[in-house]
């Protein structure tokens, strides 16, 4: 188990280093990036060095004036040794910046995960039980809409009725006007109330394709051959499905929920954005938009490292939690 | 002849129990079919879907309108046309070769205050003769120098000679209805026109109507109507102007500085944009005019050959690699599913995001963009399929009929693609069905972020960007609700029909 770990872990170094290898290229080799915006603008101030001189001494300036795989290793160098530079967007370093916004996004994570663990699994398992009937039908369906749901389309109506029509929560932003007026408790409550409508969409978006696996998951264990032997030892059909199939089934959940795990801090880049809740996913758009490479590279090797993770996590926890798995 | 009746005979005896042909035999295809159309939700979706795609790719042909045929409409603006005031101070008339300078003006209203008959200014006494209301003429020593009213002579045509004036305003103040000057008679109709024998040479009026615009003439008649509307105190008029053309004013009254504005109500030609849903425009129209039914099947058309040309070009590339991996094992699996966990971990939504920006940045022609576009998502999707294929053929890889197939010697492109792929296929169907749903999705996310297809190509997401307004979201759904719901029906379609055949190719499936 060891060896397969350590294995598995520097496999996951080596993709990481390649995938951050291409990522750098790919931002470095894009056009029209943020240094060549920033030069044009002082370029054209009244009285200005002309473009090149401003491009060379920006360039010089953000370590652009290197070819790209000298570059990457200085990026590199610095990465290891925890520096992700300064982003071009915010003025700050990175990871400052980094810490002001990924907790919010971990909190919203981790509210949307748990609410959509309790609606799916219940709802999955119903679903199984009763297969090909009308609750069947209908909470397939529903799962299947959550999933069709466009993000952006469904936060919309989300704001229509409840911001424009009942006027419950603000349209936008994480505080409201008067937010520095409240005391701590009124501050909590407000920041509460707007984070209502972007966990609603980030769950009811997500909530689908968990329910559906809960459901696949519970119908096969429902077909295996001990469950037979349960009925047919005269179980009641409660104890059959909660403790025999339920349990059974909680394996490859553990095992998805596990993985899915360092997905909280990844942030949700569009329910984010729409509803410019300040969190790691919109901080990130922003500076996206711009080209502001600093900030890109941190956020998009984040990201790298958090699927590996979950990968490293789930693969590791189907072997824990499952007796009959064993790896050599 | 009696074999032949024999036959007969067993044809026409009932079957026993065991015989086969009491049981209908169906092939695995007709049986996945008539599972497939068992499942009400898969059938449900196939509607979906063929309602879709002949909403998208026929009714661009039926609809009388083009993809990016503007429209255009009358809207009127209310333009500033005149002002109008009511003279309430004396206005001056020189006579013909005497001054009346600024300083005099003055001494002459502080003596009209004091109620004075004269007043004097450096040595020289001048003396005020009152002739009517509001009409002094003012002399010195004997020598008319001016005249003050408040009244005005407005002239028709030719200047007017100063006597002629002087002779009208004493007239009108007096009430009199004619006027002889020089040995001619002049007549003064109640609307203040002097009528010289036939002709109006003039008017007097109280109103002063200056023209807000350079361009503005204003005509005697307007101004009348004018006068005639205030005196009514109405607030709005029709007025024929000279050219034949109706228009529309509208008076308002500003109290401190005892103006009347008036406003020219006149048809501008503006886009059509955000009319509301009609009979000519089923759904009204968009920010720029067009006709937003049309535009719809226009970004279906776009949403669903994005999806398709995507999901081809991850599918041959998936199976394409999936099939080496799987089938050859070693170190062409270990290479090929190495690069698969590097495309894996590549966050696609962020870098589709830079890669759209940097698009933006170099101001890519919009069709290709839409190339690059499909090129990327596909190119980032493959990795997925691959796995896939590489899994089934893993397994199928030792299974007997494989066995056989090398036995037989058959070369190995045939033995991949003639007879492992074609036993991945099902899942394979099933997979593709699904991405289809979640590419539109993802397509239809990047055009509404601005970031994927662009004006003047229509998508189903890009239709909804106008939404990123508040005003727009509350005041016309008709804008964004409508493309929202084709995005939402699309993918559903897809997600239902392809949970449907997951279900149907399923073996061990109950029904």
């Amino acid at each position: 188990m060891r060896k397969y770990i350590v294995k598995r872990l520097l496999l996951s170094v080596m993709i990481l280093f390649c995938v951050t290898f291409i990522i750098y290229t790919l931002l470095r080799c894009l056009p029209a990036s943020y240094v060549e915006t920033t030069a044009m603008q002082l370029a054209s101030a009244p009285g200005a060095k002309p473009y090149e001189e401003w491009l060379e001494q920006l360039n010089a300036a953000y370590g652009l004036d290197q070819e790209i795989l000298p570059g990457y290793i200085t990026w590199l160098g610095q990465a290891l040794r925890g520096q992700f530079g300064d982003s071009w967007k915010y003025a700050m370093p990175v990871l400052d910046k980094f810490n002001e916004v990924i907790w919010l996004s971990f909190i919203m994570g981790a509210i949307a995960l748990l609410l959509e663990l309790i609606i799916a699994i219940p709802l999955g398992v119903i679903a199984a039980t009763k297969q090909y009937s009308r609750t069947d039908y209908a909470i397939t369906a529903g799962a299947l809409v959550g999933i069709s749901l466009p993000t952006f389309f469904f936060a919309t109506i989300l704001k229509l009725i409840f911001s424009v029509k009942l006027g419950w929560f603000d349209l936008y932003g994480l505080v409201g006007r008067d937010f520095a007026l409240l005391d701590p408790v009124g501050q909590f409550l407000d920041m509460a109330n707007h984070l209502v409508l972007p966990i609603a969409t980030l769950v009811i978006v997500s909530v689908g394709s968990l329910m559906r696996y809960t459901r696949t998951n519970m119908l096969e264990v429902l077909n295996s051959d001990y469950i037979r032997t349960a009925r047919a030892k005269g179980l009641s059909e409660k104890k059959v499905i909660y403790e025999h199939a339920f349990r059974n089934t909680l394996i490859p959940l553990v095992t998805i929920i596990g993985g899915s795990l360092p997905g909280l801090f990844s942030g949700a880049l569009i329910t984010e954005t729409l509803f410019t809740i300040p969190g790691i996913g919109y901080t990130s758009f922003e500076a996206m938009r711009i080209g502001d490479i600093p900030f890109s590279m941190f956020y998009m090797s984040f990201l790298a490292i958090l699927t590996l993770a979950s990968n490293l996590i789930s693969d590791i926890l189907y072997a824990v939690v499952d007796p009959r798995v064993r790896i050599a | 002849m009696q074999e032949e009746k024999k036959v007969e005979l067993k044809e026409q005896e009932p079957y026993s129990l065991n015989d086969d042909r009491r049981v209908k035999v169906l092939s695995p295809g007709a049986m996945v079919v008539k599972r497939f159309f068992r499942n009400r939700l898969a059938v449900l979706g196939m509607v979906m879907l063929i309602v879709m795609f002949i909403f998208s790719f026929i009714g661009g042909v039926v609809s009388p309108y083009g993809e990016d045929e503007q429209f255009y409409r009358y809207e009127d603006q209310m333009k500033e046309y005149v002002a109008a005031v009511k003279n309430e101070v004396f206005r001056y008339t020189a006579a013909d070769g005497q001054k009346f300078d600024s300083v005099l003006q003055a001494k002459f209203q502080l003596a009209v205050e004091k109620k004075e008959n004269s007043f004097d200014y450096k040595d020289v006494v001048y003396e005020m003769q009152q002739e009517g209301e509001d009409l002094y003429s003012i002399s010195s020593d004997g020598v008319l120098l001016a005249i003050a009213a408040k009244d005005i002579v407005n002239t028709e045509g030719e200047e007017l000679p100063f006597s002629i004036k002087h002779e009208a305003l004493k007239a009108y103040a007096n009430e009199q209805e004619s006027f002889a000057l020089n040995g001619k008679d002049y007549q003064l109709d109640e609307e203040g026109n002097i009528i010289d024998g036939e002709n109006v040479i003039g008017y007097i009026s109280r109103l002063v109507v200056s023209a807000a615009a350079p361009d503005v003439k204003v005509s005697r008649q307007f101004k009348e109507e004018l006068e005639a509307i205030i005196d009514a105190d109405k607030d709005e008029f029709v007025f024929v102007g000279e050219d034949g053309t109706e228009y529309e004013y509208k008076i308002s009254y500003d109290a401190t500085t005892k103006n009347w504005s008036v406003k020219q109500g006149k048809a501008t030609y503006v886009y059509d944009s955000y009319s509301k849903p009609s009979k000519a425009h089923w759904l009204g129209t968009d920010k720029n005019g067009m006709d937003m039914l049309t535009r719809l099947m226009y970004g279906g058309r776009v949403s669903l050959i994005i999806g398709f040309i995507v999901v081809i070009i991850e599918t041959v590339l998936g199976v394409i690699f999936g099939g080496l991996a799987g089938y050859f094992g070693k170190w062409v699996d270990q290479l090929i599913m190495r690069i698969v966990d590097i495309f894996y971990c590549i966050p696609s939504m962020p870098l589709i995001i830079i890669l759209g920006a940097a698009m933006d940045a170099a101001k890519v022609d919009p069709s290709i963009r839409m190339f690059y576009l499909m090129l990327i998502l596909g190119f980032l999707g493959w990795p997925a399929i691959a796995r896939l294929v590489r899994g089934q053929i893993l397994s199928l890889r030792e299974q007997e009929f494989m066995a056989a197939t090398e036995a037989c010697g058959i070369r190995v492109s045939r033995r991949i693609f003639k007879h492992l792929i074609p036993n991945v296929i099902p899942q394979l169907i099933v997979t593709c069905t699904m991405s289809l749903g979640s590419t539109i999705i993802m397509e239809a996310t990047l055009s509404f972020l601005g970031l994927g297809v662009k004006f003047p190509f229509a998508s189903w997401g890009n239709i909804i960007t106008d939404v990123n307004s508040a005003y727009v979201m509350t005041h016309y759904w008709f804008v964004w609700i409508p493309a929202g719901i084709c995005l939402l029906i699309a993918v559903l379609g897809f997600n239902f029909v392809g949970d449907g055949l997951r279900d149907a190719f399923d073996p061990k499936m109950k029904r």
